[in-house]
Formats: C-alpha cells, sequence, structure tokens
C-alpha cells in the first residue's frame, strides 16, 4: 500500500513517521517547505514527545515526483487545501484522498480534484520544532467515513483506518463521520476565536462567566447548523469545552489561533466560524454571533497589512 | 453673560475646549496631576494644528484652589468621571455644568453630586495631546450641545455661541438625544470594532461585498442601535452607517480612543459607550446580543493586560 501525505507539518507528521513503522505500507509526504524535506530524507522524520518515533519515509517539494498512491492524506491548514491537492491530484487518480484537516469545506475542496474522498477529523496535535523534528503534544482518535456525495469505498476507508491503527494513531472507520467533525469545529470555532480575539488562555476565557456565555451562543448556533444537515454529533461540545478548562488539561493552553495571530499568520477562521456561516446560510439557520466572530478575526489580519 | 469657563478634566477634548475657551473668556482647568498644572500655570497651553496660539490658564487639582465660574465644562473621559463628579460636590454654586463624555448618563452621574443646571454635548473634534502643555487641534468637526435638567436651548445657544467665538465648531439643539444617540450608536460600533480588530477607522469599516466583510458587521451593529433607539422612543439626528460610509471616506485612517487605550493597555470606555446602549436596549426591552458580545470581549481583552 502507498500512502501521500499532502502536507507535512505538525499533524502530516504524526500520520508520516508513524505509518512509516509498517512494513506494508510506503510512505511518501509532499510538502511546500524544502528545509523541512531535505531534512526528512536526510535523517528520517522524527516524533518525540507523546511517543518517540522515527520514520523513513520518501518526501519532496515537486508534486511530479510523487508515483500513483492508493491514498492521500491531506494534513495542510485549510487555506492551502486547493494549491496542494490541486498540484498532487494526479497521484491519486486511481486511489482515494483523506482529510485529517481543521475546520468544513475541506472535502469539497478535495473533491473538485480527487474521485474517491473521505471525511476526516483528527484530534492529535504537535508542533514542529524544526526541519524533520516534530514534538508529538497530544495523543487521541482519528475518526474516517466517507465523504457522502463523492465516496470512497467503504472497505477503502476501513483499510487506511486499519493502516493507521497498526501504524499506532488509532483510527476508527465510520459510515457517517459528520458528528465527530463538526463536534470539533463547533468545540474550536467557539473557543478559538474568543481566545484570539481577548488575548486570553482557555481556561481564562472558560471562568468568565459572561464570555463563557458567548461561547455558548456560539456552540448553540453550530449545533442547530449541524442539526438542520441532519448530523448527530457525537457528543456535546459543551462537555469538551468545560472538560478542556480544568487547570491541568487546557486551562494554561493558548489556542493555536491565538498562537496564529500573536505570530500575525493568516488564522483558519474561514474555514471555522466562516464555514458554520456558509453551511448555515445554505440550511436557512442565522449564524450573527459566528458572522461577527469571523468578520472581527478577519479585521484583525488585515489590521496587519495596513 | 459667560466670562468665565473652568474646564475639569485636561485630556485632549478638555485641552482643545480651554485652550480656546481662553481667547474669549477667563479660563481655569482642574487638573488630575499636580505637576500637570503646575506646568499650565508656568507655560501656558499651546495649541498647534488647525490653531496655533498659546493660551494663558490658571490651573489647579483642586476645586477650591479656582475662582468660581460661570460655566463649568467637565471634560474628562468615562472611566475618571465619578472621582471627577464626586470632587465637585459643594463647590461652584451658581455655575451651569456641561458634560461632554461619550455615551450616555454622564449628566445623570455628574447631576447625582449637586444641583448645578446642566447642558449636555458631545463632541466631534479630535486632536493630539503631545504634551501637558501641548495639544494639537486635528480634526475640526463640531460640538453639539442642548438643555438636560434646569437649562434652556438658549442657554445651549449662549455656549455653543461662545465656544464658536473661541475658534471652535459648534451647534445647539432644542433636544440633543437624538443627536446624542446617533453618536452613541457611531461610537459603540466602531470603537469596540477598532479595539478588537486593532484596524484604525478605515475603509474595511464600509466594506459588504461579500459575506464575513467588516462592513457586514458594521452595519448589523448599526441596525442593533437604531432598533435600541427606535424603542426608547429616540428619532436619530444622523444615520450612524451614513456615519460611518462618510468617516471612511476621509482618506485618513483615524484612530478611535478606544484602540489608542488598548494599545497602550489603559482601561477603555466600553462601560461608558457600548455599556450604557446595551443598558438602555435593556431598558427599552430590546435585545443587543452583537454588542453584547462585543461589550463581553472588549472587557475580557481589558482583563488580559489588567
Amino acid at each position: 500500500m502507498r500512502i501521500c501525505i499532502v502536507g507535512c507539518g505538525a499533524v502530516g507528521s504524526l500520520f508520516a513517521a508513524n505509518l512509516a513503522q509498517l512494513d506494508d505500507v510506503e510512505v511518501w509526504a509532499y510538502d511546500a517547505s524544502r528545509e523541512h524535506v531535505d531534512a526528512i530524507n536526510a535523517n528520517g522524520l522524527r516524533l518525540s514527545g507523546a511517543g518517540d518515533v522515527v520514520g523513513r519515509l520518501r518526501a519532496t517539494t515537486d508534486p511530479q515526483e510523487l508515483p500513483p498512491c492508493d491514498f492521500g492524506i491531506v494534513a495542510t491548514k485549510a487555506m492551502h487545501t486547493e494549491a496542494a491537492i490541486g498540484a498532487t491530484a494526479h497521484a491519486f487518480a486511481d486511489g482515494c484522498v483523506a482529510t485529517v484537516q481543521n475546520g468544513i469545506g475541506n472535502e469539497e475542496t478535495i473533491a473538485a480534484h480527487a474521485a474517491r474522498v473521505i471525511r476526516g477529523t483528527t484530534f492529535p496535535a504537535g508542533k514542529i520544532l524544526e526541519p524533520g523534528h516534530v514534538q508529538w503534544d497530544v495523543k487521541g482518535e482519528t475518526t474516517l467515513g466517507p465523504f457522502e456525495p463523492q465516496p470512497a469505498p467503504f472497505a477503502e476507508v476501513e483499510r487506511l483506518a486499519d493502516a493507521c491503527t497498526r501504524g499506532g494513531m488509532p483510527t476508527a472507520a465510520v459510515q457517517d463521520a459528520r458528528g465527530p467533525q463538526w463536534r470539533k469545529v463547533i468545540f474550536n470555532a467557539a473557543t478559538n476565536p474568543v481566545g484570539a480575539l481577548t488575548g486570553l488562555a482557555h481556561g481564562r476565557v472558560c471562568e468568565r462567566p459572561d464570555l463563557r456565555a458567548l461561547v455558548s451562543g456560539l456552540v448553540d448556533e453550530g449545533k442547530a447548523v449541524a442539526a438542520a444537515q441532519g448530523i448527530e454529533l457525537d457528543s456535546d461540545p459543551e462537555e469538551l469545552i468545560d472538560w478542556s478548562s480544568q487547570p491541568g488539561v487546557a486551562y494554561d493552553h493558548k489556542a493555536s489561533m491565538l498562537q496564529d495571530v500573536e505570530a500575525q499568520r493568516t488564522t483558519e477562521i474561514d474555514y471555522l466560524n466562516g464555514g458554520i456561516v456558509r453551511f448555515g446560510r445554505e440550511h436557512g439557520v442565522p449564524t450573527p454571533l459566528n458572522e461577527a466572530i469571523w468578520a472581527l478575526v478577519k479585521g484583525v489580519e488585515q489590521s496587519w497589512h495596513p | 453673560m459667560i466670562r468665565s469657563v473652568c474646564v475639569a478634566g485636561a485630556g485632549v477634548i478638555g485641552s482643545l475646549l480651554a485652550g480656546h475657551l481662553a481667547r474669549v473668556a477667563d479660563v481655569s482647568v482642574l487638573a488630575r496631576r499636580e505637576e500637570h498644572a503646575r506646568a499650565l500655570n508656568e507655560r501656558g497651553l499651546r495649541v498647534s494644528g488647525r490653531s496655533d496660539f498659546t493660551a494663558k490658564i490658571t490651573a489647579a487639582t483642586d476645586a477650591a484652589a479656582l475662582p468660581d465660574p460661570d460655566l463649568v465644562i467637565v471634560a474628562c473621559k468615562g472611566t475618571d468621571l465619578e472621582p471627577l463628579a464626586a470632587s465637585l460636590e459643594g463647590r461652584f454654586a451658581g455655575a451651569t455644568v456641561m458634560t461632554v463624555q461619550n455615551g450616555l448618563g454622564a449628566e445623570e452621574i455628574v447631576g447625582a453630586h449637586g444641583d448645578w443646571p446642566l447642558l449636555s454635548a458631545v463632541t466631534f473634534m479630535s486632536g493630539t495631546r503631545h504634551e501637558d502643555t501641548h495639544v494639537e487641534y486635528i480634526l475640526d468637526t463640531a460640538t453639539w450641545i442642548g438643555p438636560y435638567r434646569g437649562t434652556t436651548p438658549a442657554q445651549a445657544h449662549e455656549v455653543a455661541d461662545l465656544i464658536v467665538s473661541s475658534g471652535l465648531k459648534a451647534e445647539a439643539f432644542d433636544d440633543l438625544r437624538p443627536a446624542q444617540w446617533s453618536k452613541l450608536i457611531f461610537n459603540a460600533t466602531v470603537n469596540a470594532v477598532a479595539a478588537l480588530t486593532e484596524l484604525p477607522h478605515d475603509f474595511h469599516f464600509a466594506e459588504t461585498e461579500r459575506l464575513g466583510d467588516l462592513g457586514n458587521l458594521v452595519r448589523d451593529l448599526v441596525d442593533e442601535g437604531k432598533a435600541a433607539a427606535a424603542a426608547a422612543g429616540i428619532e436619530l439626528w444622523e444615520d450612524p452607517w451614513e456615519m460611518n460610509v462618510l468617516a471612511t471616506q476621509r482618506g485618513h485612517r483615524h484612530y478611535p480612543s478606544m484602540l489608542e487605550d488598548i494599545e497602550a493597555h489603559r482601561p477603555t470606555e466600553i462601560e461608558t459607550i457600548t455599556g450604557s446602549l446595551v443598558r438602555e436596549a435593556q431598558r427599552a426591552g430590546v435585545e443587543v446580543p452583537l454588542h453584547t458580545a462585543l461589550y463581553r470581549l472588549v472587557k475580557a481583552k481589558e482583563a488580559s493586560y489588567s
């Protein structure tokens, strides 16, 4: 089986290095960073932290080098999906393409370039320490399922999930993968931008009753949009918010969007709150708070480029 | 006949009023800091920009040390109003007191500390304080004045005429509330959005082309404010959306005071501006969920640096 990771950042590297442990899987990685690619080819891809792993794989910045693959796993930031899948689609002409990205709308973008698509959500997280070396911060579940309008055969979804699980990334193949995806999107859209706009870490957002009420207002809009699509959330995002705000879990955690804003990097707001607003429009569900938050974070991004 | 004026609060607005009025009346200034009062007494107050002169000023930090004026203009920031008003208690009997704070309710706060006849005012002029004794006059927009408690339209006209004769712009209204509410809605919207995005009041605030554009949020905030005004029985003097569009077309990037406060990590006027709009809407039985959300976000952003 040949699998190509498209976008070998922190999350992509977790999949790449773990899958590379398997004898029956040949792993490729496509990434835009020349330094990261060179380091991976020279010394392997190293993970440390929650797991210590070195994966041997082929990395490239040139999509033309990619051989035909059984699977693609797209792991870029959401705003790079179009460019990444556009450049690599030829390698998946006979294969299936999965996404493990944040936000909503990635499957639709991929489906414009690939015939068989797998909807996915992943909770593991990490950060790149240096080229070729990634810190594995959090272990967690991944869920994969056929993308309804352009599905991969379920047997193929199971084959990919099985490989990921055997490699050390526990993954479930399910018929409807929208529930976990929307739970994560609603969680991220309700908490990340509030941290990014106020400068407060996750726990401090949640301990202010007025701000916690705003978070719930955002959650409620997201739930309404999910419900209008017939999506059953696998659990209540409120539980995840309260659990993660405890000291010792993510009380002091600065949301990735707050880190992005502090470093003046473009955020994934278009695919979080922006995605909820767009899907809400399509299904006639008003989402005024998500729309306000979306516009504010986009305004923050605009303030960096006078 | 107004022969003497005491300006209480010597920030940008107070300094612009004091400096100009000193050319047509005896002006004293009630300052908060001892060295500020001393500098004004020693060096006078220089006004540059659209005006260019140095005015002779009597200043003190204690109202008891100042001569009894015919008119007191309370020009401090909303955040300093309560203690300043308290310090005037028992002073300046016989004077008329005029407030020029942003938001609503300054008249009531001052009126609770004495039975002076009250005028209300809102001002649109702006400037920059370069030092304690030097203020630059930048935007020569008007100050609007109306009767409030125990005063007549004729008295509002008299003060407006005095201000105009000093070289600033002013206009008297029989009822200030329509103008005050127009400015309140404009201010609550523009200041809070600027404080959260850190964008100066520029073209982004009027962009409404695509879903998620900042102008859509600005327009929605204005619409909420209009609904609250209508429920409170106020017919607006100017359309705050048109005020917004016009201001963004002036060509220079205006930094709203709340953005300056955020950048300097000072307390903002969110409580007296957006807070008063939210409270008035509640009193009128109207929901303002977007203003409420922005109010909470700005309060939390203040908390992140305090």
